[in-house]
């Protein structure tokens, strides 16, 4: 059955021993002749997706089908694929045109066809006269595009970029992305891509499909990602963006930042979002004209715009102009409506599990907390024997019972002094929200807690966190 | 007194000259000359019309070859096996092959004579197959060692590369790895042939009294011949710089420092 789909990946999971995630379910599928692009920071798993799409990786769990068929447990050397590595891998004991040959060679191709295939190859990436030439006579680029010959020359029904560009300069770079583009639209043939540069992913891609910490956070066109993130995450990483927490005042009116803006998205009244405003949506203007009002705090210039940092009372904006400012005058800030973008804000609420000594009362890392489980299960009590039972005098199994712990980021206070809070921890990430920085806390007992704080910390940082009793949220949790 | 890079370097010259620039001259003028102390190419002609010293010459090739090649044998699978493995501590397992070197050569010999003499019963029996034995055993971690090194400093993703164009692991291996791994290879090879053609004290151990290169010179010398052992002794430093200058044809700039000892 010839299925529009020229790649389909379903539920994949790539973990280790250790318990490690290097990817977690990923879902995607491509359409022949997609240019598709993996964009994500460092380690977000997309190298690893992509090593598996060529074989040279096993999914722990999921499928990846090709053309409708499975082929998740085939060798790379059975799958109609071809790879352009990131150091481009060009073997060192072969000229330039055994090198392009070598594939054709083991498909035991004729002479003449090889010679003609890999003049044509040659052509397309714009080499021709290499042939003879030795791998190490050339430069970065032309390695590069060596490379990509390499992988062409095989006419493979999917190219793989692993992010091919890195190693080149600024200006080859953006040459290359308008070739490869170029040699896509030529070809036919389905690209799939790997970067950390949005820029990258931007320019060339058909879809792309931005990736954190092993997870898809969004899949869309260049526009929609950058118009419309979905989270926070993506907001944040592809191009800049002032994020904000607020609040939905009525239809089309949200607060947030400082001011109340017009906007378009119909969220209902109420709603807690985050709005996302790109910075060269923002006008300064005089301050009797803004929506907010606030002093310029630092201009630096970047070539093609003023970066314009503006604080408008607790909150700190950040303006891409071609017009310049002056730093400490008063000013201005408008929004068109249809220049912010409101997402729906996630739900932050920490959640773990506390333990249950032989008091019956709860500890949490070592730390006793001053409640037991006999007021967080109403109506039960202690026996003699030291076994407990609920409100109809049936007997608690704590083997199958859990006390689940919720606590709201802004209840949590961080100190670096150490261990006078329920756990301690290092700041594995953070945000800026407009007002409040929003902190990821790796803490002892591996379990990730998320922290809002109005002070500026460090990465890596070790805090200790304090929680008070009253605001924790205590749920009986029976497992089944 | 300053150090400069010139003073500094005095003491090396001085070695230089002394143990090598020196004796490499009187070596030279021995061989080629006559008890009487004039010219004369007689020790050369000498040597390659003396059906015995053919012999000998080509006995020594023949042990040293084979030698090699056992070596080969056994330490292209090992190195290879090591350095593919997934293994953490791979440099103590390459510790443990080397770590014989450490031991005394006479007592391993000794040790491997008292094997020998309990498998074969008599070790005069087996001269030819006891001496590749005795040497084997004694070159092995110059061969392990070189050709380890090599493959486990080639990029694996060659091997990768190799494998999505179309290889499958045996073709990856004969077509990438094993000619990658020549310059370790050529290594252990000089490393192991050259010493084989001369060390007669493992013959001499394992009862075998055949001579090789090694014994000729020195019963030559034995017998006050400075002449005839020295010009042997030159026509194996020549047969070292033929096969040097041969295999160096064979290296390039990527492989010069990486494979050696």
């Amino acid at each position: 059955m010839e299925t529009k789909n020229i790649i389909e990946l379903k539920h994949v999971t790539r973990s280790f021993e250790d318990g490690f995630s290097a990817v977690t379910d990923f879902n995607l599928e491509v359409r022949r002749g997609e240019f598709v692009t993996f964009l994500g920071p460092s380690g977000c798993g997309k190298t690893t997706t992509l090593r598996m799409i060529a074989g040279f990786d096993l999914p722990t769990s999921g499928e990846i089908l090709l053309n409708g068929k499975s082929i998740t447990d085939l060798p790379p050397y059975r799958r109609p694929i071809n790879t352009v590595f990131q150091r481009y891998a060009l073997f060192p004991h072969m000229n330039i045109f055994d090198n392009i040959a070598y594939g054709l060679k083991q498909k035991k191709t004729p002479k003449d066809v090889i010679a003609r295939k890999v003049q044509k190859v040659l052509a397309l990436v714009d080499l021709e006269g290499f042939e003879r030439r030795n791998v190490s006579t050339l430069s970065g680029g032309q390695q590069q595009r060596i490379a990509i010959a390499r992988a062409l020359v095989n006419e493979p029904e999917i190219l793989l970029l692993d992010e091919p560009l890195g190693a080149l300069d600024l200006k080859m770079r953006q040459e290359m992305q308008y070739e490869l583009k170029d040699m896509h639209d030529k070809l036919g043939i389905t690209f799939i891509y790997v970067t950390h540069d949005q820029e990258e992913a931007l320019t060339m891609s058909d879809k792309i499909v931005v990736m954190n910490e092993g997870r898809v956070q969004q899949i869309g066109t260049p526009e929609d990602i950058y118009n419309e993130p979905v989270n926070a995450f993506v907001a944040d990483f592809i191009g800049e963006s002032n994020i904000f927490n607020g609040i939905m005042t009525g239809k089309f009116r949200a607060r947030f930042g400082g001011g109340e803006f017009a906007c378009v998205d119909d969220v209902p009244e109420g709603t807690h979002i985050t709005a996302v405003v790109r910075p060269e949506d923002i006008e300064i203007t005089a301050p009797e004209k803004g929506i907010v009002q606030g002093i310029v705090s630092n201009v630096i210039f970047k070539g093609m715009h003023y970066e314009i940092t503006v604080e408008a009372g607790k909150n700190e904006y950040t303006i891409q102009s071609t017009k310049n400012a002056v730093t400490g005058s008063h000013v201005g800030l408008a929004v068109e409506p249809d220049g912010i973008h409101i997402m729906l804000a996630e739900d932050h609420t920490n959640v773990f599990f506390a333990d249950i000594n032989r008091d019956f009362r709860l500890e949490y890392n070592g730390h006793k907390l001053d409640t037991s489980v006999t007021k967080i299960i109403a109506g039960s009590r202690r026996l003699e024997d030291g076994s407990l039972i609920d409100a109809q005098g049936d007997p608690i199994d704590l083997n199958r019972t859990r006390i689940q712990i919720e606590i709201q980021p802004e209840d949590i206070e961080m100190t670096d002094e150490q261990d006078v809070g329920l756990v301690q921890g290092n700041i594995s990430n953070l945000i800026y929200q407009g007002d409040h920085y929003s902190y990821v806390i790796q803490t002892d007992t591996e379990q990730d807690f998320i922290v809002y704080d109005e002070d500026l910390w460090n990465m890596g940082d070790r805090v200790s966190l304090i929680m008070p009793l009253e605001k924790m949220k205590f749920t009986y949790v029976r497992k089944k | 007194m300053k150090f400069s890079r010139k003073t500094l370097g005095i003491p090396y010259a001085l070695f230089l000259v002394l143990f090598v620039v020196l004796p490499l001259l009187v070596l030279f003028f021995y061989a080629f000359t006559n008890g009487q102390g004039q010219f004369t190419l007689r020790n050369l002609t000498g040597f390659f019309t003396d059906p015995n010293a053919l012999g000998t010459l080509l006995y020594s090739f023949a042990i040293a070859a084979v030698t090699t090649i056992v070596c080969l044998a056994l330490a292209y699978p090992t190195a290879y096996i090591l350095a593919m493995s997934p293994l953490k501590n791979k440099s103590v397992i390459v510790m443990i092959f080397v770590m014989p070197m450490w031991i005394n050569f006479s007592l391993r010999i000794t040790a491997m004579k008292e094997i020998l003499t309990f498998l074969e019963g008599n070790l005069s029996m087996y001269p030819f197959l006891n001496s590749v034995l005795g040497m084997t055993y004694d070159f092995l971690p110059f061969m392990i060692l070189p050709i380890y090194t090599t493959i486990s400093r080639l990029d694996g993703a060659l091997r990768e590369a190799a494998m999505d164009l179309g290889s499958d692991e045996k073709r990856t291996f004969l077509t990438i790895t094993l000619p990658l791994s020549v310059p370790g290879i050529i290594s252990g090879v000089s490393m192991v042939f050259l010493p084989a053609m001369t060390n007669y004290v493992v013959l001499d151990m394992l009862n075998n009294s055949t001579y090789i290169m090694g014994s000729l010179i020195g019963s030559c010398f034995a017998a006050y011949n400075w002449h005839a052992g020295s010009m042997i002794a030159l026509i194996l430093l020549g047969l070292i710089c033929l096969f040097t200058l041969l295999s160096g044809s064979g290296e390039d700039e990527n492989n010069r420092g990486g494979a050696l000892l």
